[in-house]
């Protein structure tokens, strides 16, 4: 009898080989959307008729099914895990655009006034202020974006063997393994969940100057948190996606 | 030089004379929309004093600050610091030579109190170190606990928070301060705290202050000179509080100092020259004839004092004669006022409020110094009219003989 953890060759990773994959092909890409959406973010804040174009064009990219990607995308990257994570870079900036740009308009037009009048210039202004005080909605958007990088990594499998977890799911369901598919869903549920705690606690520890007992910017900034719990990929949108491929 | 009329403690009309440090030069100010929030604005904004710009909503109080610190670009005009044009140095250099301090504060809610205090000398390349020791220096000098250093701004008071307000435009010690409604979103008693706060600390520290408000009593109570602005940005009279609430310059000027202009404006009399009256007063042990030997004065009844010469209350002369005093049965002596400290609005106060009419004036001990009735209280502003009449508009004329020499004016106004 295999043990609980003992994964068939053609899967080419130990057990945890498969949840390192899986983790790196998720977060890397929300790091490399985090990269991206900051200054894109900050233009929009600058130039405010940018903001519903740059909105508008995260949504529609966001709607492009992973596989079209992976057709274009192969002849450049081949079958291999950046052919996975641009796609899953480019989803993330959905969530992430929006965070940072309410994030940062939410700072109080007075705090702003104030470090202008103290003679801040606009580069300080932006990484002194403007920065620190989005972080929550920032860190509120990175938890999105990094639970549904993680269920959305699967797809990888959909070009051999750069699936992580998901191709565990799919071996199982072709050897008809009921092991392997539990353990690949349990799997995916706990990093997700994993990841999550360790943004809130990256929250709590970026942010002593809150108010305890209130959760990330609840006043200042409902129209984010409600953004991101209703039309924004939550879980309910994830899976209506992963059921569209 | 030029010399600025300045209020000064007593009856005196004294003219202090200070340099200008700012001169606001023909500046008109035009929004892209068209609105003109100031309309060819010339003020001189002397040297080591307050100046308040004062008016109605939407009169072009906070663009004028704002052009001052290069928040807002003059559409025409130019402003000077020290004989300077502002546009001659990189904009942030101006910025941190001026403290700025606005309505509820604006402070760095990501910051600790000292962080937010030392922001400007990190700015100015101050190591981390002198800059917080900088921060905990100026929280004590504007009254905040050094236990609040390590706090947050949300786990302090509104009141507490404006005061890292002004700590925090303190702390490169700019020669000028700039405040925009800083104390109007507190409530009035912190406001006076905060009011009084800043007249110690502008007197200990003779920064250039330009404050904006549109409430007149504390223009009145802050300023030494007061700038009244009109809707449209334009200028309605420049003077200091004294004159303003004697001579306003037009209809205007007068509506919006409100009704009661002739009675504020004896806070600018000091309550120095009153004839005060010892013959009235007597320790709770006297005699019946030491009460028989008093020239009252005219007085109806009695102040009794306690041993230690602090008032008691009224009684009448017979009720006294008769035997000790029931402390119950006097009459109550109100409120008293601080002899030449005090002002003579302070003075007929007290004479209103008192039961007898009479005020009672003590020391800063509180011992009684003498009485004085509402009659000798008006007497004395009739003087201090004339007198006041008299040298006004004389540059560096004197002050007759009631006044009181050497009260700085900063020190009288603070006791108000
Ligand atoms: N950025 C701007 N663009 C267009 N108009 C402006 C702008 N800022 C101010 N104004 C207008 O200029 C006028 C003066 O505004 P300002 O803020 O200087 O008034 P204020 O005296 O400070 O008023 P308050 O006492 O209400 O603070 C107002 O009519 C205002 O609507
Ligand atoms: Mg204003």
């Amino acid at each position: 009898m295999s043990g609980l953890f003992d994964l068939p060759s053609d899967l080419q990773h130990s057990y945890l080989g498969l949840v390192g994959l899986h983790l790196r092909e998720a977060l890397i890409p929300v790091a490399a959307g985090l990269l991206l959406a900051l200054p894109v973010a900050q233009l929009c804040v600058r130039l405010r008729w940018l903001y519903a174009p740059v909105l508008g064009l995260t949504t529609v990219l966001y709607a492009i099914p992973s596989l079209a990607f992976f057709v274009v995308l192969i002849d450049y990257t081949g079958q291999t895990e950046t052919t996975v994570m641009i796609p899953l870079a480019v989803y993330s900036l959905v969530v992430l655009v929006p965070a940072i740009v309410d994030g940062v308009r939410s700072v109080p037009q007075e705090t702003l006034d104030a470090a202008t009048g103290m003679g801040l210039g606009p580069v300080r202004r932006y990484f002194q202020v403007q920065l620190p005080i989005a972080a929550p909605a920032i860190v509120a958007g990175l938890r999105v974006a990094s639970v549904s990088s993680i269920s959305l990594v699967s797809v990888g499998m959909l070009i051999g063997n750069q699936g992580a977890l998901g191709n565990m799911l799919y071996t199982g369901m072709t050897y008809g393994r009921p092991r392997l598919i539990w353990l690949s869903v349990i799997s995916t549920a706990v990093l997700a969940i994993a990841v999550d705690a360790l943004l809130v606690l990256v929250r709590r520890i970026l942010t002593p100057w809150m108010p305890r007992g209130t959760r990330p910017r609840p006043a200042v900034d409902p129209a984010a948190a409600d953004r991101l719990a209703t039309d924004g990929p939550g879980p309910a949108a994830t899976a209506r996606k992963d059921a569209a491929r | 030089m030029i010399t600025f009329g300045s209020r000064a403690g007593g009856s005196c009309q004294t003219r202090r004379a200070f340099g200008v440090l700012i001169r606001i030069d023909a500046v008109t100010k035009r929004y892209p929309d068209g609105t003109v929030a100031v309309d060819r604005l010339s003020l001189d904004i002397p040297d080591g004093a307050i100046t308040v710009l004062v008016g109605p909503s939407g009169c072009g109080k906070t663009t004028t600050l704002r052009m001052i610190n290069r928040m807002v670009e003059p559409s025409e005009g130019r402003i000077l610091i020290d004989g300077v044009d502002s546009r001659q140095q990189p904009v942030n250099t101006l910025r941190r030579s001026m403290g700025y301090v606005i309505q509820n504060a604006g402070l760095f809610q990501h910051r600790t109190i000292v962080d937010n205090i030392a922001t400007v000398p990190r700015l100015l390349g101050w190591n981390k170190g002198k800059a917080r020791d900088r921060a905990r220096e100026l929280m004590e000098r504007v009254g905040l606990d050094a236990s609040l250093a390590e706090r947050y701004p949300y786990q302090l008071s509104g009141g507490q928070q404006q005061r890292v307000g002004v700590a925090r435009a303190l702390a490169a010690d700019p020669p000028v301060l700039l405040m925009d409604e800083p104390f109007s979103a507190v409530d009035p008693v912190v406001r006076k705290g905060l009011q009084d706060e800043l007249l110690r600390i502008q007197d200990e520290l003779g920064k250039t202050i330009v404050f904006v408000t549109h409430d007149i009593d504390e223009a009145v109570k802050l300023g030494t000179m007061v700038a009244v602005l009109r809707t449209g940005g334009r200028l309605a009279q420049y003077a200091p509080p004294a004159e303003l609430l004697s001579d306003p310059a037009d209809a205007f000027v007068e509506d919006f100092l409100g009704a009661d202009r002739g009675i504020r404006r004896l806070s600018f009399f000091s309550s120095a020259g009153l004839d005060l009256l010892t013959g009235p007063v007597v320790p709770a042990g006297a005699t019946a004839e030491e009460i028989a030997a008093r020239d009252t004065g005219g007085s109806p009844r009695l102040l009794v004092t306690d041993p230690e010469g602090r008032p008691l209350g009224w009684a009448e002369p017979d009720a006294l004669a008769a035997g000790p005093v029931d402390a119950a049965r006097l009459l109550s002596y109100g409120r008293p006022f601080v002899a030449g400290r005090d002002s003579l609005r302070a003075a007929l106060d007290c004479a209103v409020l008192s039961p007898t009419g009479w005020a009672v004036a003590v020391d800063d001990t509180g011992r009684v110094t003498g009485v004085v009735s509402q009659q000798a209280i008006g007497d004395a502003i009739r003087t201090a009219h004339a007198a006041g009449a008299k040298t006004e508009g004389a540059t560096g004329a004197e002050p007759d003989g009631t006044a009181e020499p050497g009260t700085d004016g900063t020190a009288a106004k603070a006791a108000r």
